[in-house]
């Protein structure tokens, strides 16, 4: 009877390892799994995240759509833009033009400077040119340029050194401005007793002023970007 | 004695493979070296067969308490921060091999006398 109770026992204890072991066995085949499960479970949270962004992304499609359907049904708001847009294009300098106009052309004095003489004073300087942009625009120049620098609303002209920088780009003589408008208007500014042309004569400067039946400005190619003004917002705007 | 074990083992296998029985991934652990200390009863009773002094109860007994001791251990371990299941696995290990030693032995022993292990074992120990 005992050799009956110890088989059953171990009958009883290996059966319990057997489930164990087989149990075991599953338990790490599932880890195994699962640790692929959780790749997939970030693969899909992944692919989630990204289906809504594109969904977020053709809703702004549709939208952005939607708005040009609506801008092209007002055809005529569209034109009126578009023409106003060109205004301020050719306001700021961002066109090239052509039109009737002046060559004004600027040249070092070529008398020698006697002694004691300030040598300075039969060069070129930044204030000679902008008098003659001053005089152009008060006899209603409408564009103008300086050795193909269109002189725009932020255009400095400034003495660097032997050079003058306009919009950033160095120039040396001779200058060359030209302007479209009124060409007698603008001659006679230039010329008028006691102006620009009388006032540089002294120091054998030479300005020349030939009228043109046309004339290109250039348009301005630099950058427009403004880093530190920002548009003030009225209440009433929107 | 042995095809008796090896039966119960292969039916426990597959009764174990085809049981919805499942336990959380957690619980791997603790089933693992209860899984060792199983086995380390399993050889201890053969050997102990094998000498003649096998008693179910102690088999048994022997078998259940240290199962949950090694689960115990790990648990409290792994709640402590220490790795007792390191503990329980060496000294586990370290016993199922030297039972393994001792049966082998033993089998060898038989093989060399004959079939009367119950008389002789008690002078080989």
């Amino acid at each position: 009877m005992k050799g009956i109770g110890n088989k059953s026992a171990l009958a009883f204890v290996c059966l319990l390892l057997g489930i164990m072991i087989s149990i075991q066995f599953r338990v790490q085949k599932d880890i195994k799994k699962s640790n692929a499960m959780q790749r997939t479970e970030e693969l899909v949270v992944r692919l989630q995240d990204s289906e809504k962004q594109r969904e977020a992304l053709e809703r702004e499609v549709s939208d952005l759509r939607n708005r040009i359907a609506e801008m092209a049904s007002g055809a005529d708001t569209i034109k009126a833009l578009s023409a106003e847009l060109e205004n301020m294009r050719l306001a700021l300098g961002l066109v090239d033009l052509k039109g009737p106009g002046v060559t004004v052309l600027m040249e070092d004095s070529k008398r020698a400077a006697k002694p004691g003489d300030d040598p300075n004073a039969f060069l070129i300087h930044d204030d000679d040119v902008l008098r003659v942009i001053n005089e152009l625009r008060a006899s209603g120049a409408e564009a103008i340029s300086v050795n193909g620098q269109r002189v725009m609303a932020r255009t400095e002209v400034r003495c660097v050194g032997p050079t003058i920088s306009v919009n950033g780009v160095r120039l040396s003589p001779p200058i060359v401005i030209h302007a479209i408008g009124n060409a007698d208007t603008m001659e006679a500014g230039l010329k008028m007793r006691g102006g620009v042309i009388d006032a540089v004569a002294v120091w054998g400067i030479e300005v020349k002023v030939k009228k043109e039946t046309e004339v290109i400005v250039p348009a301005y190619k630099g950058s427009l970007k403004f880093e530190y003004a920002m548009p003030v917002k009225k209440a009433g705007d929107q | 004695m042995m095809w008796v074990a090896a039966l119960a083992l292969a039916a426990g296998l597959v009764l174990g493979f085809n049981l919805p029985l499942r336990i959380p991934i957690s619980y791997a652990r603790y089933l693992s070296i209860a899984v060792l200390a199983a086995l380390d009863s399993v050889f201890g009773g053969l050997r102990a067969s094998l000498e003649g002094n096998f008693d179910s109860a102690v088999f048994v007994t022997g078998l259940i308490a240290n199962s949950g001791l090694a689960a115990a251990l790990t648990f409290i371990g792994d709640t402590l921060g220490v790795e007792l299941y390191y503990a329980a696995l060496f000294a586990f290990g370290y016993r199922v091999f030297l039972n393994l030693g001792v049966i082998r032995r033993d089998l060898l022993r038989i093989y060399y006398q004959g079939r009367q292990p119950r008389e002789m074992s008690s002078q080989w120990r």
